[in-house]
């Protein structure tokens, strides 16, 4: 088990979860796969600048091997990025479900709370 | 460094400093707040015509943030591409955001105005940026600025419409950040020009790697720029949207068109080992898709904005069918359309809103309804928008297509390919005539007069009231702007055929941002 094996397994199966739960129907499941989606990515970025152990920053000019600053500041600005994204389309998921009366993201008018959704797999679907 | 020098970075600070401005006074003293973000627009379109001017003899022009030397720290690059599309962005920004002064549209919220101005940023910044990572920040800065004036007036259709919008950026920003990471790992620079030459270092294993990470950052560009298959966020967002706002997002589609343009030829270029022009194969066909997906979207369109909506889908399509040609002569044609494609686009939403405020509840839909007030004049400005869509004479879009069509004949390595590619052109534009020939029809000469008490009462009251004609201001402006682009379609394709070719010629753009090596 090395550290590349556990970091890269890490980031597939955020991403396989991400995408998952982001092609489902309903807002709430669509943003926590996102969420994920952002974090494998935010990963990815951070090893893009290779991993690696006991290696200084940039700070002295005698030290020939540092650690790559870059990757972490993209991955600053990054996460900064995906936490506004996120924080907003709480809010608008909210706001839609509220003045639509449905949560789901195409925006048909689907069961919304638990009690219909038990109610509607209840009922059998009427034949025409 | 001079004025002069500083004027680079001008049509970037300009919004930054208008948007925050007008939010403060915007509460007490709304009149002000217009007025900042009027002048702001109109500063950065003559910003950008001075750079346009300047960059007409061909130097491409750097600007160092922070003083930071080129490949270490964010540059901005201005050449004549880029001065072509700020002065676009400007003056599309300018009508805009008259027409939403003039029909009180900006009334219906607080921040429409700080909104703009941020959306100006993310716009220009984009058409400014020599850095790839820059490029990002600047896509997610005009995004979330169009998130807001998307719902700008909210109700249940644009909240719909919005959630959609907002997942499928989402989605797209993550995509262009693993290629960004991949791009990164593999080369160990950010700054577009230097990435151009390491990309030719690259070892042969990680030829494969490239090659994905050239393909996914496209593939991000194409989902901006609405291609088919990643197309089907845009007719719900833009149908929906504010008009005044809609005509503003006409330009927003072309910046991924843009980033294509600007990124291939200079990263993914002939050095580029495996992934050497590797989105070009694909481009073509995706495009020519495009095309015929967004006419006949025209041809079915329920409603003027939806079919507004799916003739910049339509425009799209048919520029990249140009671009896919990475010709001089192909771009030179691509650079003229896009120019013309964006008016278009705006001047269709425009027409749309002019229509929807006259016909009260029947708003846009394209079903007969009663007479309202100055249909004749409202089905003059809807017939010269449709033809400027389509690319009838005497407007700019016959020249394009015809730029298009005679450039793509030679294109090397396309073998019978132009002829798919005249086809799809043709048969596009065809298909676009008779869609809004269709929706005219319905709306301009055919009338339903209705039984008396079948209209409702304020149906009737908004159907009898006299609109003043100021809304009509904003399209007449755009045709005329396209009316003049047509006249003056020898300059400006010889200023095209210029750009195109600083395009193709990467290693000016190398000496130019990293200097005499």
């Amino acid at each position: 088990m090395t550290l590349e094996f556990l970091v890269a397994s890490a980031i597939g199966i955020l991403v396989a979860g991400g995408i998952y739960l982001a092609l489902r129907g309903r807002t709430f499941q669509v943003v926590l796969g996102l969420t994920l989606f952002s974090y494998a990515v935010n990963l990815f970025l951070f090893a893009a600048g290779r991993l690696t152990l006991d290696r200084p920053p940039i700070w002295s000019k005698t030290v020939t091997e540092y650690a790559d600053p870059l990757p972490q500041a993209l991955v600053l600005t990054a996460i900064v990025i995906t936490f506004g994204m996120t924080a907003f389309i709480v809010v608008l998921a909210l706001r839609s479900f509220l003045e639509t009366g449905s949560d789901q993201v195409d925006g048909d008018d689907a069961p919304c709370t638990l009690d219909e959704q038990a109610k509607a797999d209840a009922t059998p679907e009427p034949h025409t | 460094m001079s004025l002069t020098a500083h004027l680079a970075i001008a049509p970037v600070v300009i919004p930054a400093l208008a948007a925050p401005i007008a939010l403060l006074v915007m509460r007490r003293k709304r009149r002000l707040g217009i007025a900042i973000s009027l002048l702001s627009c109109a500063a950065m379109l003559v910003a950008a015509l001075v750079l346009l001017n300047a960059s007409a003899d061909g130097t491409i022009r750097t600007y160092e943030l922070g003083n930071w030397p080129a490949p270490f720290g964010i540059v901005l690059v201005v050449d004549r591409l880029s001065a072509i599309m700020l002065t676009l962005a400007a003056t599309v920004s300018l009508i805009a955001l008259g027409h939403a002064v003039i029909t009180q549209a900006d009334r219906k919220g607080w921040h429409f105005h700080p909104l703009f101005q941020f959306q100006m940023l993310g716009l220009n910044g984009a058409f400014l940026t020599g850095d790839l990572f820059n490029l990002f920040v600047f896509f997610e800065v005009l995004l979330i600025a169009s998130y807001g004036l998307m719902l700008h007036g909210q109700g249940p259709a644009r909240l719909k419409a919005g959630v959609q919008y907002v997942v499928v950026n989402i989605v797209g920003s993550s995509l262009f950040l693993i290629a960004l990471g991949l791009l990164y790992a593999l080369t160990g620079t950010l700054n577009m020009a230097d990435m151009g030459l390491r990309v030719a270092e690259i070892g042969p294993d990680d030829q494969g790697l490239l090659r994905v990470a050239a393909l996914l950052l496209v593939s991000v560009f194409a989902l901006k720029a609405a291609v088919v298959p990643l197309h089907l966020w845009l007719p719900r967002t833009y149908a929906v949207t504010t008009p005044a706002v809609a005509a503003l997002f006409a330009i927003m589609t072309k910046v991924g068109v843009y980033s294509i343009i600007r990124v291939v030829p200079q990263i993914f270029g002939d050095d580029a080992g495996a992934a050497a022009w590797a989105p070009a194969p694909y481009l073509l066909p995706a495009a020519m898709l495009t095309a015929i997906v967004g006419f006949a979207g025209v041809f079915v369109a329920r409603d003027l904005s939806e079919q507004a909506a799916y003739a910049v889908i339509g425009s799209t399509g048919t520029l990249l069918i140009a671009v896919a040609g990475w010709q001089t002569d192909t771009l030179t044609a691509a650079i003229y359309y896009l120019v013309h494609s964006t008016l278009a686009g705006a001047a269709l939403f425009l027409v749309a809103d002019v229509v929807a405020r006259r016909r009260a509840s029947f708003a846009d839909s394209a079903s007969a309804g009663p007479v309202f007030g100055q249909r004749e004049l409202a089905g003059l400005l809807f017939m010269a928008a449709a033809i400027a869509a389509t690319g009838l004479p005497p407007l700019s879009g016959f020249i394009g297509k015809l730029l298009i069509l005679e450039s793509v004949v030679d294109v090397p390595g396309w073998g019978d390919a132009w002829g798919w590619a005249w086809g799809a052109i043709l048969a596009t534009t065809l298909i676009g005539v008779i869609g809004f020939a269709r929706t005219g029809s319905a709306i301009f000469w055919k009338s339903v007069q209705p039984a008396d008490g079948a209209l409702s009462t304020t149906d009737s009251k908004a159907l009898s009231k006299v609109v003043s004609k100021a809304d009509m201001a904003a399209p007449t402006i755009t045709i005329a702007l396209l009316a003049a682009w047509s006249i003056g379609a020898g300059p400006a394709t010889a200023y095209a055929t210029a750009a195109a070719s600083q395009i193709l010629d990467t290693a000016s753009a190398v000496r130019a941002v990293l200097g005499e090596p």
